[in-house]
């Protein structure tokens, strides 16, 4: 299984060939061919409802939890289906992870959050190696110098931004290869906001990023590709810049000059 | 650099995560067969305890009788022919049974072998006897062959309920007792029929005489009394509380104080009725209307909350339409949020009426366990309720009683199984989704 | 039977008012309705009511007050030496005076007089009450027939006149209460003038009937609560150690693991479970489980009482098995599904989202639920009479009888009871105990659930 294989940036991670996907009699995906490079933000955007979520959701397998939701056509990661009985969701989850439109820490400690991924996964051997990851990860997130004094608070006693912040570090605690955000920011005030942004950045030089965003001028600052979504359909995607300046479809240059959406 | 930093990182991260992998969902399906085990085994409990009620209880519906040519001798029912109604009616009607007995199974008896004779019938075949004669003094001087009702013993034994051999636990018939039944078995004079005498009798300390009749009518006009007094009461609280009442400390101590009842023992209800209703307002002792209004006492916060609760569910926009239309509050609640609300409140009645149907402690502590024959005529009147008369039952040392006990259990169950249906019923008709 | 009768008069007499109202309203308003303040059935609503209401008033003082006043009256005319009796006695004459008037033969002369003449007293006080009350209910309606005319506002007064009723319904759940306390009390202080307080609290040994001869009364350690107390400690303890684990187990199963299928299954039967009163479990304790505890018992040499605890406390246990779970189930139900999500995304297996996650989430409530099923533990009743002893022995051997605070409230209170005895009183005292403590568990308990709810609501 080449599950690791060294991938330089740009190459293929994620890769999405007719995929189909039905909420019970609903269809909610319509045919999405998309590749999502490694080691880029790649944005989803489109109006609420285009089932820009419902794909970002269909790479970790949140779908599995939502009752009579089917998934068809190919979706692949480094090459193997992600819907193959092979796969493991567990296995696949600490691969991709996740954080949530709206913050949702654990009723536990700062620390124990952090920690809540390596701890189930057995990622540390000791202690020592639990601190260190969990101090890592809040650095990387950027908390480390907010919190430090008081890890042993409960993670729901922090500010919305901060929460947000904390679920990232949750997230990359486990080293996954892929992070996806299902509009981390839109629980979140401009500064809060700034911060997570500025953050997402950062993190793409060790993660692929695929984040879920209603705001375009966001899309238009963190990502590096840009995914428009539009009833179930994909219908364009390419470089940031040039969806944002030279869309090629009609569709995607009426939502981004705001005339729908 | 920070490139391969990373990729080592994920690798190691999908190793480990593969390499714990089986050992955690060993754990999960430890954990999972934990769940599945407690609600298989909580409903093996409940199917233990139906089994074995229904087990012991079933042939409680059923009577054992015993067939004896029994000759209406001239000279123990009325040697002087006056064929006079008193001396008709205090006839020796039990020599008559015994002298049948004799007869068919031991013509040579002794006095101890008669005693032993009698004891296979129930005394009640002596009252057959005179109700016949009474009716009827042309019978007097024939013979007929009738079916008698066996007594406990006998009929414990034919009912397979205590096990044949001679004492064995719960057998008290002895051997020639046992010898006799096989031979009336052997030619066909033994049957089992419908046991109607436990549907239309009171209570007896002769278990193949005891019946249920008293029971239920005293729990019907218990729960009457608890209908007529905690509905209206607990519908109008609900009302008020829910649409008229000013959020205040008044009406919060209300809240708090229906929320608290609910949760009070019942047994000290029981106290309450007894203080209150037996020694403040005299009233009668054992009876239905004082063992009713400590019950609804009991279902009050029940209806009350489940009031308030159908009440909530009827939207906000229905009482703005009428108010639009210039509506009085009342008239609000009378014309339209109390109809919608009705098979909610209805139902949540219905369950607590259930649930008093089944209470027991309180009508213990106002004397509801009396011994009484009798059928109540009215509230008034001294009597049992169905669980009390279960308690009674269980209480008693007579093996036949056991059956009994598990028939009347089985009647109280099916009472509120079908309270419970015209519940559910009620519910999904009236289910409205708005 | 008589008072039936007067009601259904008094009920028909204002079924005619409503109905004479509405016409006359339809008269005064010269058939033109909208003339009129309110509609005509409001006219009619508030004769009725004038009808009805006074007269209802002057039956119900009468059923309240006729007991009293009849005694009062057939005391008065007794003989003197009867007369002064004490107080004691004279209830049972009264006793035996009723019975005669109900056609029970009385020996003594002077009662079957008495008895004659309390007869005579209701027949000529119900005969008064009935005169008075039609004569009232004809007046009102009377009065309020005449005043009747367009202008007068009838919606409002009848609509006053049902708040009023509606406000009097809810106060009844406040009464109720301060019945409870009130009787409670006053019967407890009685019981703690014969017996001292920190003696009953504190003391080891109950033996209530040693205590019937006056010279005994308040012998120190007859009235010792303690055993009574940890007796049930003892059972309510064993009840918790299988309800808690089986009725958690069950609520988690259904909420976060079962198929639609066995969900279909399970729920009814933990309702069914719910609703058997507790008189069959306790004969199911008694018939059933107990000699299997025996049986079983008897396998590993271990002598058990035919009324162990073990057998009364597993068997509330089963029946607290649905609270359990229906109370855990609504709390584990209202942990927030992002929480879950958060977990499953970092790729938790379901049951560490559940024990990690979910249930340190909703543990508040938990707790909530478990104190709630110990209150109703503590305050269950036929289980223990029937399968408990009434031996008061201080022991935590789950395999001997104990008895509880239950069932020498039930003991003490069944059969002949006579109020001036601390036997009879002590019942009382317990009941205030009992009363006390389930109430103090039931404020912590909804207090808790309560804020757990505002959390996450």
């Amino acid at each position: 299984m080449n599950m690791n294989a060294v991938l330089p940036q740009g190459s293929s991670k994620i890769s999405a060939k007719a995929l189909d996907v039905h909420y019970s009699e609903k269809q909610a995906l319509f045919g999405v061919d998309l590749d999502i490079r490694a080691g880029e933000v790649t944005a989803l955007i489109g109006p609420s409802g285009c089932g820009k979520s419902t794909f970002l959701r269909c790479i970790n397998r949140m779908n599995d939890l939502v009752d009579g939701a089917r998934v068809s056509g190919s979706l692949t990661l480094d090459g193997t289906d992600i819907y193959d009985r092979i796969i493991d969701v567990v296995q696949l989850r600490a691969r991709v992870g996740m954080v949530f439109q709206k913050p949702n820490p654990f009723p536990k400690s700062i620390y124990d959050n952090v920690a809540y991924g390596p701890r189930i996964h057995g990622l540390a051997q000791d202690q020592a190696e639990l601190d260190e990851i969990v101090m890592t990860s809040l650095e990387k997130a950027g908390l480390l110098n907010e919190v430090k004094d008081r890890l042993q608070e409960s993670g729901t006693s922090l500010s919305g931004g901060q929460q947000q912040r904390l679920c990232i570090a949750r997230a990359i605690a486990v080293e996954p290869e892929v992070i996806l955000m299902d509009e981390p920011c839109s629980a979140l005030d401009p500064i809060a906001t700034a911060k997570v942004e500025e953050l997402i950045d950062e993190l793409r030089e060790n993660f692929t990023i695929v984040i879920v965003t209603h705001s375009m001028q966001q899309a238009a600052r963190v990502s590096q590709r840009t995914a428009f979504f539009h009833l179930g359909k994909l219908i364009e995607v390419g470089d940031t810049e040039q969806i944002f300046t030279n869309p090629q479809q009609p569709l995607t240059q009426g939502y981004i000059t705001g005339r729908f959406g | 650099m920070t490139e391969m930093a990373q990729t080592t990182a994920a690798t190691r991260t999908a190793e480990t995560v593969a390499s714990r992998l089986s050992r955690r969902y060993a754990a999960e399906r430890r954990f999972r067969a934990l769940g599945l085990g407690s609600i298989l085994l909580s409903v093996g409990f409940l199917a233990l305890l139906l089994g074995s009620i229904i087990d012991k209880g079933w042939t409680g519906f059923l009577q054992t009788q015993i067939a004896i040519e029994i000759a209406f001798d001239p000279q123990v029912i009325d040697p002087d022919g006056s064929r006079d109604p008193v001396t008709l009616d205090t006839a020796d009607y039990a020599a008559l049974v015994r002298n049948g007995l004799v007869a068919r199974l031991a013509p040579e008896a002794d006095r101890a072998t008669r005693r032993d004779l009698s004891a296979l019938v129930s005394t009640m075949a002596a009252n057959q006897l005179r109700h016949m004669v009474t009716n009827d003094p042309s019978l007097i001087g024939t013979r007929a062959t009738l079916w008698l009702l066996a007594s406990d013993k006998l009929d414990m034994v034919v009912k397979g309920q205590v096990p044949r051999q001679l004492g064995a636990d719960g057998n008290s018939l002895n051997d020639r007792q046992l010898g006799w039944l096989g031979e009336l078995e052997q030619a066909g004079q033994t049957r089992k029929t419908f046991n109607a005498t436990f549907f239309i009798s009171g209570d007896s300390r002769a278990p193949e005489q005891a019946g249920i009749w008293g029971a239920v009518v005293g729990s019907f006009f218990s729960l009457a009394i608890t209908l007529l007094v905690s509905f209206p009461l607990g519908v109008a609280t609900a009302v008020y509380l829910e649409e008229f009442a000013p959020s205040n400390r008044w009406t919060n101590l209300i809240e708090v104080n229906i929320n608290n009842l609910a949760a009070v023992p019942s047994v000290v209800f029981g106290l309450l009725g007894l203080a209150v209703f037996l020694n403040v307002f005299h009233m009668p002792r054992s009876a239905p209307l004082v063992g009713g209004l400590v019950l609804a006492l009991i279902c009050l916060p029940t209806i009350i909350i489940a009031g308030r609760a159908a009440l909530k569910a009827v939207p906000p926009s229905i009482r703005q339409a009428a108010a639009g239309l210039g509506a009085s509050p009342l008239q609000i609640v009378a014309h339209h949020v109390l109809p919608l609300a009705m098979p909610g409140m209805l139902t949540g009645t219905i369950l607590g009426m259930a649930r008093a149907l089944g209470e027991t402690a309180p009508l213990l502590m106002i004397g509801m366990v009396a011994f009484i024959v009798d059928i109540p005529k009215s509230p008034l009147d001294p009597s049992a309720v169905l669980p009390v008369q279960i308690y009674l039952w269980a209480g008693s040392t007579e093996r036949a009683f056991v059956e009994k006990t598990s028939a009347a259990i089985i009647v109280l169950l099916l009472f509120l199984v079908s309270m419970n249906m015209v519940a559910i019923v009620l519910r999904k008709k009236f289910e409205r989704r708005w | 039977m008589q008072t039936l009768t007067l009601a259904a008069i008094l009920l028909l007499l204002s079924s005619f008012a409503f109905r004479l109202g509405r016409k006359r309203a339809f008269a005064v308003s010269a058939h033109e309705p909208r003339s009129l303040h309110s509609l005509p059935g409001y006219y009619g609503s508030w004769v009725a009511l004038w009808c009805g209401l006074p007269a209802f008033a002057v039956l119900v003082a009468w059923l309240v007050l006729e007991p009293t006043v009849v005694r009062e009256l057939v005391i008065s005319d007794l003989p003197a030496a009867m007369q002064a009796l004490p107080s004691d006695n004279i209830d049972v004459l009264i006793n035996e005076v009723r019975n005669a008037a109900q056609g029970h033969a009385t020996t003594n002369p002077d009662l079957a007089a008495a008895a004659d003449h309390y007869t005579h007293l209701r027949q000529i006080g119900f005969a008064a009450v009935a005169v008075v009350s039609v004569a009232i209910a004809l007046a009102g309606a009377a009065f309020a027939y005449r005043r009747i005319e367009p202008a007068l506002r009838a919606r409002p007064r009848v609509e006053a006149s049902i708040n009023v009723f509606l406000v009097a319904s809810s106060t009844v759940a406040i009464f109720t209460t301060i019945g409870i306390v009130l009787s409670l009390l006053f019967e407890s202080l009685r019981f703690f003038h014969m017996v001292n307080f920190f003696d009953f609290l504190f003391g080891l040994s109950w033996s209530p009937q040693m205590a019937t001869r006056s010279d005994q009364v308040g012998s120190s350690g007859a009235f010792g609560m303690i055993p009574l107390f940890t007796g049930t400690m003892l059972i309510s303890l064993i009840s918790m150690v299988v309800a808690l684990p089986l009725g958690l187990f069950s609520a988690i199963y259904m909420s976060e693991y079962a198929q639609p299928r066995i969900r279909a299954v399970a729920k009814p039967a933990l309702e069914i479970l719910a609703g058997i009163p507790t008189v069959v479990f306790g004969f199911f304790a008694v018939i059933t489980v107990a000699p299997l505890i025996r049986t079983a018992g008897a396998m590993f040499g271990l002598s058990v009482a035919s009324e162990s605890a073990l057998a009364a406390g597993f068997v509330m246990g089963i029946t607290l098995i649905p609270l359990i779970s229906s109370l855990s189930d609504d709390v584990i139900t209202a942990v927030p599904q992002s929480l879950r999500e958060g977990a499953f995304g970092l790729g938790a297996t379901r049951s560490e989202t559940i024990r990690q996650v979910v249930l340190p989430a909703a543990l508040p409530g938990i707790v909530g639920g478990v104190l709630l099923a110990v209150s109703r533990a503590i305050g269950e009743t036929m289980i223990v009479v029937m399968a408990a002893g009434l031996s008061a022995k201080l022991t935590f051997n789950p395999l001997e009888a104990v008895t509880t605070v239950t069932v020498q409230i039930v003991t003490l209170l069944v059969g002949d009871t006579e109020f001036d005895s601390p036997k009879t009183l002590a019942a009382f005292a317990l009941g205030l105990m009992l009363f006390a403590i389930t109430l103090g568990l039931n404020v912590v308990a909804l207090h808790i659930v309560q804020k757990y709810r505002e959390k996450y609501d």
